[in-house]
């Protein structure tokens, strides 16, 4: 399980939207390999029908008041951060050819 | 003027009171300490220089005035760049982030602002906090102020090397598998790593949400005492934090008498002999001053690191998918259609680990996979916290090494990611299930400083820090200062 093709790798890389170089690539196969190898201790250790830990907190459905909180930012200051804006909007590239 | 080296917060409040000194000396002692070792150890990212001073003379007006003053007003600190910060730049060390200047602050830098705490430096660490030597920041190699060859440990290096250095009085840092602890065992600091929930991460940078937690650096368990007492409580921004009983962790009895303390087996098994004999000793003070000391077996913890290197890339997958280049961040500019804004963006902006963890946690999450990795992970995640359960059942503490060795030199994992992660072999498990711990000094191996962990109850935070304000009342590892 532990060893991926530099397919299975451009794979990932784009599922996560995620630009390689060829020398990325060669590069990461082996280390996410060696990872992955690591973690494969797991598969040892019998843990079925054990329940599955996602948070620690015991903490259920917390909600605040239903109530209107202002925002103390403006527009411009919400938005000094984007790479483009045009007209208050944020601006994005073309999606469809 | 009074010595203003190595203050603790108790030390420069007196002063401050009686008047010895004003709070703008003191910060520009600080600042001054900056200018000095900041060429050599390389620690900050952002210096505050003009917004520090203006808040310190708001404190001395205050104190001109007449008015009773806070026990960290105008203390000077320094805070991880994982923090935002209205107005000054926080970059999470990462090229991504560069130019962020961001339009709030993180709730923890607005609790300290309003405690009057004194924010003089941004400070480096691994990228996103993905690391255990600071190497893996996009800026600067930090050094460890004990031996400028080796690592000051990370992921929160640049705080604990500051806090080593005196440079500021204590530092901010978060802690998702030893960040806090780690670091603070490798440079002779006291590290928090609280109950998980207990401090909001509001406006704090996403690493593996179900594990982070933020926490002080300091030089003594009372320092993090008061620190945690400033920043800790529930907060409507942050919907995963908890109410816990007792928020007074300043107070109450220092005593290690009487109480029951379960040393972790298969800790102790990992260490060479040198280390074992700095433990052993450190142990003995706690018997000394009336511990009763007990061997506890926890055989799941073994499989913390693998679980934990699980857990973490996939939730740091997920994290990370909202750097796209659209909202805020690095976006690339030869992108002619959005695909290419995300893939050039991403693959610009991102440093080697980052991408490590994104692929390795994007697979173990794709379909075909999930089962026997993400899902076995938050199993075997179960077990470790069922043996934390049975061990804080039988004994009141548990105690291990921070690490298994003292700081490495640097350079020394750099090609080997996995050599990296096993650096963090003695902390990840307390992350996963959620409980605190206190990374103390605790002796020298080789004229280095290494760390013990004592770890309590969710929630019992409190009797953590009083457990290490009572090992340090016996010994005086913390008051070791490195040669500058």
């Amino acid at each position: 399980m532990s060893k991926l093709s530099k397919e299975e790798l451009a794979n990932i890389a784009t599922l996560a939207r995620l630009g390689l170089s060829e020398d990325e690539l060669n590069r990461l196969g082996g280390q996410v390999g060696s990872i992955l190898e690591f973690v494969e201790q797991l598969q040892k250790i019998d843990a079925s029908g054990v329940k599955q830990t996602s948070q620690v907190t015991g903490l259920v459905d917390v909600w605040r008041e239903d109530e209107v909180v202002r925002c103390e930012l403006s527009r411009e200051e919400l938005l000094k951060n984007a790479p483009a804006t045009e007209k208050g909007y944020i601006k994005v590239k073309r999606v469809l050819q | 003027m009074s010595d203003l080296s190595y203050l603790s917060i108790d030390q420069a409040h007196d002063l401050l009171v009686q008047k010895k000194i004003t709070a703008v000396e003191l910060t520009q002692y600080h600042l001054e300490r900056i200018r000095q070792l900041d060429e050599v150890l390389e620690l900050t990212l952002e210096i505050c220089e003009s917004s520090a001073l203006a808040q310190a003379e708001k404190v001395d007006a205050k104190i001109a005035a007449g008015e009773a003053i806070g026990l960290l007003e105008g203390i000077p600190y320094t805070a991880k760049d994982m923090f935002l910060t209205a107005g000054i730049k926080t970059t999470a060390a990462s090229k991504i982030l560069e130019k962020f200047e961001p339009p709030f602050s993180a709730t923890v830098i607005k609790k300290l602002d309003q405690a009057g705490a004194i924010l003089i430096a941004k400070v480096n660490h691994d990228e996103f906090a993905h690391g255990t030597t600071t190497e893996n920041s996009a800026y600067r190699v930090t050094r460890n102020p004990w031996d400028t060859n080796r690592a000051p440990g990370g992921s929160s290096g640049g705080s604990a090397a500051a806090v080593a250095a005196d440079v500021g009085i204590f530092s901010i840092g978060t802690d998702t598998g030893g960040s806090i602890r780690q670091p603070a065992a490798f440079c002779g600091v006291t590290g928090l790593k609280p109950t998980y929930g207990l401090v909001s991460r509001y406006g704090v940078v996403a690493m593996a949400s179900s594990l982070d937690t933020i926490g002080p650096v300091t030089r003594s368990a009372q320092d993090a005492a008061i620190v945690l007492a400033a920043i800790a409580g529930r907060d409507v921004a942050d919907s995963t934090t908890i109410q816990i009983d007792d928020y007074d962790f300043v107070k109450g009895n220092d005593s290690l008498a009487g109480k029951t303390v379960g040393v972790i087996k298969q800790y102790i098994d990992g260490l060479d002999d040198d280390n074992r004999q700095v433990f052993d000793a450190a142990v003995a003070r706690m018997k000394e001053a009336g511990a009763k000391v007990r061997e506890i077996d926890m055989p799941n913890i073994s499989y913390s690191l693998p679980c934990y290197y699980i857990v973490v890339p996939s939730e740091i997958s997920s994290n990370l998918s909202r750097y796209d280049g659209i909202r805020f961040g690095y976006s690339d500019e030869t992108a002619t259609d959005l695909q290419q804004t995300y893939l050039r963006s991403r693959g610009k902006g991102f440093g080697p680990e980052a991408k490590r963890r994104i692929m390795t946690g994007t697979y173990a999450l794709s379909a075909g996979y999930y089962d026997a990795y993400y899902k076995k992970a938050m199993q075997v995640r179960t077990l470790i916290i069922e043996d934390f359960r049975r061990a804080l059942d039988e004994v009141d503490f548990l105690v291990g090494p921070t690490s298994p060795t003292p700081a490495v030199k640097l350079g020394e994992n750099a090609e080997d990611p996995v050599a990296m992660y096993l650096l963090d072999i003695m902390t990840v498990a307390i992350n996963l299930a959620g409980v605190p711990s206190v990374s103390v000094p605790a002796g020298f191996v080789d004229n280095l400083p290494v760390g013990m962990q004592i770890i309590g109850r969710q929630g019992d935070d409190g009797d953590v820090l009083r457990a290490a304000r009572a090992f340090q009342q016996v010994t005086d590892w913390h008051a070791k200062r490195p040669q500058l």
